[in-house]
């Protein structure tokens, strides 16, 4: 149980997926404009990592590794496998919540190119988490993922009203303002014994 | 020719990956705490873009247009995991240092983008130029993000002391921060040096 808390935590505020390990900067400099749209990104993002770490895990441990396959068929089989459970679980949302479909809509499809969904694949096979591990591992790093998302699109959306030298407008400032959030995250290394 | 010429020299700046465009930003921020490491993940990115724009030109007038997407991700992850058994196997100090973001070079928007919006509409050859002139591209750009943190964090350019031993090395350059913060200033001075603003950030 300790040891479970320790993988959330850890993945939400020592090794957030996005401040420190560089791990899905796209969606988090590109759509991170307004805090709505930001969240409903982080938690279809999070229920994505989720399902993929359950999927990759026994795509690793049951299927590549007994026929000695994962050196040559691990990025290819992850990428695949990732590709169409975000189309299965568009599909799903389609189904059983058209609201949701709607709010999360063109985002839905862009998660298969977020770095941190294959990220979180590859560093499962590489840790050799056991299967709840796992899904501890792929739940701490979406809540991780849409927190920072959360705080900076709060951020950005404070920024509209803030007087910014000219050449730092646009994509500059956000970095900058990245790099900030990032330093206040760097107090949280060593609140999990390694 | 003259359109080939055009075509290479577009993604050394007017359309440059990282300082225009700010798309690949994941390898862009993590693999630059060295310069050496800028153009090991560059080369390595700028091969794969090569070669899968190459198969891809070749191939646009066989891949149906509803599974063109599932179809270059494969293209694209059979050359990553080439570039990932050989630097593994010829140069493992390296690839133990760019780890996990060499199987990432796969979900890198740059290669996607390319694919997208250039291979998959002109002819081999164009294909290639343009890959080789993003590829350059991307290299120069993480070079100088590198090599920036590299100097201020470590003290240090391409291995060489450069700066006295009394230097007080800032170590924050080498910690995520550092990545954040370097881009972002150097987004400023290229915005300064071009008098014109970069567009806002949209990566897919």
């Amino acid at each position: 149980m300790k040891e479970l808390f320790f993988i959330i935590a850890g993945s939400v505020l020592v090794n957030n997926f996005v401040l420190s390990r560089f791990l899905g900067e796209c969606p988090f400099l590109g759509v991170s404009r307004k805090l709505e749209t930001a969240v409903s990104m982080g938690i279809a993002t999070t229920f994505v990592l989720t399902m993929t770490s359950v999927a990759t895990y026994f795509i690793q441990f049951y299927i590549l590794e007994p026929f000695g396959l994962s050196r040559f068929l691990q990025i290819v089989s992850f990428i695949l496998v990732i590709a169409s459970l975000v189309q299965l679980v568009e599909m799903v949302i389609l189904k059983t919540s058209p609201a949701l479909y709607k709010a999360l809509g063109i985002y839905l499809p862009l998660i298969t190119t977020n770095c941190a969904v294959l990220g979180l694949a590859l560093l499962i096979a590489i840790k050799r988490y056991n299967l709840i591990q796992s899904v501890a591992f792929g739940l701490g790093a979406g809540i991780g993922f849409t927190l920072a998302m959360a705080l900076m699109a709060g951020i950005r959306e404070e920024m509209e009203f803030a007087d910014i030298p000219e050449a730092l407008q646009g994509a500059a400032i956000v970095l900058i303002t990245a790099g900030l959030l990032s330093m206040a995250f760097l107090g949280f290394s060593g609140l999990i014994p390694m | 020719m003259y359109q080939l010429v055009k075509d290479f020299f577009n993604g050394l700046w007017n359309e440059n990956p990282t300082f225009r465009m700010i798309i690949g930003m994941c390898p862009t921020l993590a693999v630059t705490t060295a310069a050496m490491n800028g153009i090991a993940m560059g080369l390595a990115t700028t091969f794969v873009l090569m070669f899968s724009s190459l198969l891809i030109s070749l191939l646009r007038n066989f891949i149906p247009a509803k599974v063109r997407i599932p179809c270059y991700i494969i293209v694209i992850a059979t050359f990553v995991t080439v570039v990932d058994l050989f630097m593994a196997g010829y140069f493992p100090a390296m690839y133990k240092i760019l780890g996990l973001y060499i199987p990432l070079i796969v979900v890198n928007c740059i290669i996607m983008a390319r694919a997208e919006a250039f291979a998959s509409k002109v002819t081999p050859l164009r294909a290639i130029a343009d890959a080789l002139g993003m590829g350059i591209g991307f290299t120069w750009a993480i070079t100088l993000i590198g090599a920036v943190r590299e100097l201020m964090g470590s003290g240090t350019l391409f291995g060489y002391h450069v700066l006295s031993e009394n230097a007080t090395h800032w170590v924050i350059m080498l910690l995520p921060p550092g990545a954040f913060l370097t881009m972002g200033i150097l987004l400023g001075i290229m915005n300064v040096i071009t008098r014109k603003n970069v567009r806002d950030t949209q990566c897919h």
